[in-house]
């Protein structure tokens, strides 16, 4: 994280990445206490993961980054769930049930983060695609779009931003 | 879009970073109690015998009240600025203050007389006391609140109401030094209600504004 702090791109998508996996592990468990559908995991993933990136300012390198991780993973959990509705002690038997088919992510689930995309405003949606889920650069991008890569970086950033936002009022409805 | 995805487009974002939140609150509270001290410099005004009063005890005992309050709300909102546990030690800090000004009070029951004790309470400026101290906590309340929404608390009311507390410190050590109602039974009254209400005011703009 200091590394990333500092702008060392590839070091904080390491981070990022072995971070996605043990949140993927918590999540899974914590909706499974409650017997929440697990088709949800992934956004509430995601939503961390953009709490953990937009909030990163807030963790104060003198200190261990586990237990900072685990508040927001631990706040963004319990938020998912309070906004689902969850509350119910649910028998064993129906989260055994559920368990095997939580590899399978289904296709609601993709929809649902496409729906999220779509619903940043044009340039940012543009922006965000294009470094996303087509992988390209920040350099490409200013490029193709003419842009310089300041601007391209501050869009980037906000879109970000808007994403998280569109989570959590997604999830409030 | 899938989570890798998403984790490439952060990436990207590496160097995009906001202020620390430390300093961001440091600029918080210092902007909100400078332009505190302003409104009271130029509407206010310190008390007259402001030199012989820092020679009496009961008047600098009010500076412990309100200092207290500062120091231990301060200790507070720094920590619940970012996610975790509300930090125990301050909240036991934050007790203390009440604590010592209830103590303050009895003592002040005990020395002077049972005719003087309304007098002692109810004072000259209870009214503007209660109007000037929130309205000088206003501004500091407004940027810490601010502040705080570029943090991540995971209390959003508690945070809310700490700001609240920070904020009508502030204002309760400007307005101490142009009131000249020094009881601490005055204070116990008439600044805990000021207090609260500015405290209650936190907690709502909380509630609302630090959920992320």
């Amino acid at each position: 994280m200091r590394a990333a702090i500092e702008g060392d791109e590839a070091a904080y998508r390491r981070l990022l990445e072995s971070l996605s996996h043990s949140l993927r592990a918590a999540t899974r468990r914590g909706f499974a206490q409650v017997g929440a559908a697990l088709n949800d995991v992934e956004d509430v993933v995601q939503e961390t993961l953009l709490a953990i990136h937009l909030k990163r300012h807030t963790w104060d390198s003198d200190q261990p980054l586990g237990p900072w991780v685990r508040a927001i993973a631990r706040h963004k959990l319990i938020d998912a769930l309070r906004r689902r509705g969850r509350r119910i002690e649910v028998p064993i038997e129906f989260v055994m049930d559920t368990l095997p088919a939580e590899e399978a992510r289904s296709d609601l689930d993709r929809q649902d983060a496409e729906r999220l995309v779509n619903g940043l405003r044009g340039r940012q949606q543009a922006i965000v695609r294009s470094i996303s889920i087509e992988g390209q650069s920040i350099r490409d991008v200013a490029q193709r779009m003419e842009m310089n890569e300041g601007a391209v970086r501050v869009a980037l950033h906000r879109g970000l931003k808007a994403l998280a936002a569109i989570h959590q009022k997604a999830d409030g409805e | 879009m899938k989570t890798e995805q998403l984790i490439a487009a952060m990436a990207a974002d590496a160097k995009t970073t906001e202020m620390p939140i430390g300093r961001t609150l440091w600029l918080a509270f210092g902007g909100g109690a400078i332009v505190a001290a302003l409104i009271f410099f130029v509407e206010v005004g310190p008390r007259p015998d402001l030199a012989t009063a820092f020679e009496t005890p009961r008047f600098l005992f009010k500076y412990v009240v309100t200092l207290g309050l500062l120091a231990s709300a301060a200790g507070l909102v720094w920590h619940l600025a970012r996610p975790g546990a509300a930090p125990r030690a301050w909240l036991i800090a934050l007790a203390a203050v009440p604590a010592l000004l209830a103590i303050a009070s009895v003592v002040e029951l005990l020395v002077v007389p049972t005719s003087a004790w309304a007098m002692q309470t109810v004072g000259k400026n209870s009214i503007v006391c209660m109007m000037v101290i929130p309205a000088l906590s206003a501004a500091p309340l407004i940027a810490v609140i601010l502040a705080l929404r570029q943090g991540a608390t995971t209390h959003p009311v508690l945070a809310g109401a700490a700001a609240g507390l920070l904020a009508a410190g502030i204002g309760a050590t400007l307005y101490a030094t142009h009131c000249q109602d020094d009881s601490p039974l005055f204070i116990a009254v008439w600044y805990v209600i000021a207090t609260t209400v500015v405290t209650a005011v936190g907690a709502l703009l909380g509630a609302r504004l630090l959920r992320w």
